[in-house]
């Protein structure tokens, strides 16, 4: 039959469907769909140009070089500091986002800055807890098993995988300073 | 204030913060009355978004009520119970006054890629978000609307994002009454992207998932037939077969980043980051779709390449469309279904957690335990 220039028939008729399904058919007219067309050009608007008054940059704020300027209004949330804000202004200011490096470096800073908190962390009265943090406290009353086993899930092959994820960051900085510390130690006896 | 804040991949705890203030005379700021968590947050929570900083609160679905507002706000005023788009936008730049209110120009340096999203990392303009007890709301007269008294907080926070977004992404399906209608995935998004596309005159809707309790809801909330992918051997050509060998009119991918359903890329993607996202469903809708078909994209992609198969989009002569959702165009339309009963957000919500156990709200919603479609979050007051 697709070898032919019929529409393969359906299951049910047009009546059966407005029939069997609430508000079947209300859109069918494009014009009543909010997002048709793409484009609804508000000539009021662009006529009179308007530009919102600018947010103060009270401390300097990275920017895409993409951008002709800050933009009027911007986030203040979590400014850039420290190695890992030096890697990312390295990125915003050098690559485009076309450029694979812009966000590679914007990874890599984010990897750095984990790191120095969690480390930094240990020094608080609140360092970082992977119990908590991690909410797998949450699977308690959440039937952990039934709910992994009594489906047909895809990702139970690798879910295993998620402690390796969280944990396994943790295991390699403690086995670099291991070694590290070992290597200190070997050279000093020499 | 108490907020959720990000302590690295997979990790996420409550913090003491100071209460945002006004930043800029069109700002508002809002006492969080009730949060969801997004499908889009598990993105975050897994550190597959560049530039998420440590200390960042996430939220960009979330209702509550006005606490504050700046000099140059004349719409909202305090006490006014709101409801606010999870677009970050101006309404006045080239963009939004096309109507494009989620590719704003105006409010995010960070990239000109994205626009301007709450509680969404820096490369979608550092604002933290609505998973706390106050969040800053810049240009309060043009995003948050006052929700109508007839219409609860639980059934308006999933139309700040969820709901309206099912809704588009049926839109972008370009529906003609009749049109055999494939939906991947059956989360808040997939679900209502299902729904909708009955309202455009769809012929036949088929919802895909891999988690048997989801398809459930597709069937009896939906009105959908199912398919487990996981019980399938090839899960396109299953489609093909239940559509005369041609394919879906239109699909609508509802999963994004982190799909299921091929080992190597959702370790490469999801695990490794060595792609902007797992393009496993993206790829099932290209090859799903009948030649000149429609593949709606409303899953959300990291800004780095993935490994998708263009040339068969190319050689099939598709359409795709996408976009972050223009949430408050949808709206006054979706108002309309939400209050003729057509559509009831809240049925999509099936667990409510205190903002304090926000971390265990993470793991279950994004482990998909204890039959989890979407968590609430209950910021409280002290
Ligand atoms: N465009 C937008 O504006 C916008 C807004 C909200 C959410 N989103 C995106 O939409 C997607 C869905 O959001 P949600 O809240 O429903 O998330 P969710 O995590 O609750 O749902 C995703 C579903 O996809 C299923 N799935 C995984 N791999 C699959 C595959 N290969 N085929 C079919 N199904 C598969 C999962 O089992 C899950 O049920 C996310 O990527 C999110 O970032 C986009
Ligand atoms: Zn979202
Ligand atoms: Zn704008």
């Amino acid at each position: 039959m697709p070898y032919t220039a019929r529409k393969p028939p359906l299951p049910e008729t047009t009546e059966q469907l407005r029939a069997r399904i609430p508000g079947w058919g209300v859109d069918l007219d494009p014009r009543d769909r909010p997002a048709f067309p793409r484009e609804v050009p508000d000539e009021a608007v662009i006529a009179a140009e308007p530009l919102p008054e600018q947010q103060p940059e009270l401390r300097p704020r990275e920017r895409s070089v993409e951008h002709l300027r800050l933009t009027p209004v911007f986030g203040t949330a979590q400014p850039l500091h420290g190695l890992s804000g030096a890697v990312k202004r390295l990125a915003y200011a050098r690559y485009s986002e076309a450029r694979a490096a812009h966000w590679l470096l914007l990874l890599a800073g984010d990897r750095i800055e984990s790191a120095g908190a969690h480390l930094r962390s240990l020094a608080t009265a609140h360092p970082d807890d992977p119990v908590t943090e991690s909410g797998v406290l949450g699977e308690r009353g959440a039937h952990p098993v039934r709910s992994r086993l009594g489906e047909h899930r895809a990702d139970l092959s690798h879910t295993p995988l998620d402690p390796v994820v969280v944990g396994g960051p943790w295991v390699l900085a403690v086995g670099a300073a291991v070694l590290g510390v070992r290597a200190v130690v070997r050279r000093t006896r020499r | 204030m108490k907020a959720m804040v990000y302590r690295g991949p997979y990790k996420l705890r409550v913090e003491e913060k100071d209460r945002p203030r006004i930043e800029h005379p069109q700002d508002a700021v809002v006492r969080v009355t009730l949060a969801t968590i997004c499908g889009s947050d598990l993105h975050l929570y897994h550190g597959m978004m560049p530039d998420t900083r440590i200390g960042h609160t996430f939220g960009h679905e979330f209702v509550g009520v006005v606490d504050e507002v700046g000099s140059a706000v004349e719409n909202l005023k305090v006490g006014d119970r709101v409801m606010v788009p999870f677009n970050v936008y101006c309404g006045t730049c080239f963009f939004c006054a096309r109507g494009l209110y989620s590719n704003c120009h105006n409010v995010n340096p960070n990239a000109t890629a994205v626009g301007g999203i709450y509680g969404y990392s820096h490369t979608t303009g550092g604002y933290d978000g609505g998973q706390a007890q106050y969040v800053r709301v810049p240009f309060a007269d043009v995003g948050p609307s006052v929700i109508p008294d007839w219409l609860s907080d639980a059934d308006a926070v999933p139309l700040t994002d969820a709901v309206s977004t099912g809704y588009f992404g049926a839109q972008l399906a370009d529906v003609v009454e009749g049109d055999v209608v494939v939906v991947l995935g059956a989360g808040p998004v997939g679900l209502t992207a299902a729904r909708s596309a009955w309202f455009m005159g769809a012929g036949r809707v088929i919802v895909v998932d891999h988690l048997d309790f989801r398809l459930e809801k597709a069937r009896t909330w939906a009105y959908a037939e199912t398919v487990n992918f996981s019980q399938v051997d090839d899960v396109v050509l299953h489609l093909k077969r239940m559509t005369g060998g041609l394919g879906a009119d239109a699909v609508i991918d509802c999963v994004g980043a982190e799909a299921d359903g091929n080992l190597l890329q959702h370790v490469t993607s999801a695990k490794l980051k060595l792609q902007g996202g797992s393009p496993i469903a993206l790829n099932w809708a290209i090859d799903a779709v009948r030649k000149g078909g429609t593949v709606s994209v409303m899953g959300a992609y990291g800004p780095m390449f993935s490994a998708v198969k263009f040339g068969d989009a190319m050689n099939k002569g598709l359409t795709l469309r996408m976009n972050q959702t223009p949430v408050k165009r949808q709206w006054p339309r979706l108002l309309e279904h939400v209050r003729a009963g057509l559509l009831t957000p809240s049925d999509l919500l099936t667990h409510t957690f205190p903002l304090d156990d926000i971390a265990e709200a993470y793991h279950v919603f994004s482990s998909k335990l204890d039959g989890c479609i979407k968590a609430a979050v209950v910021p409280g007051q002290d």
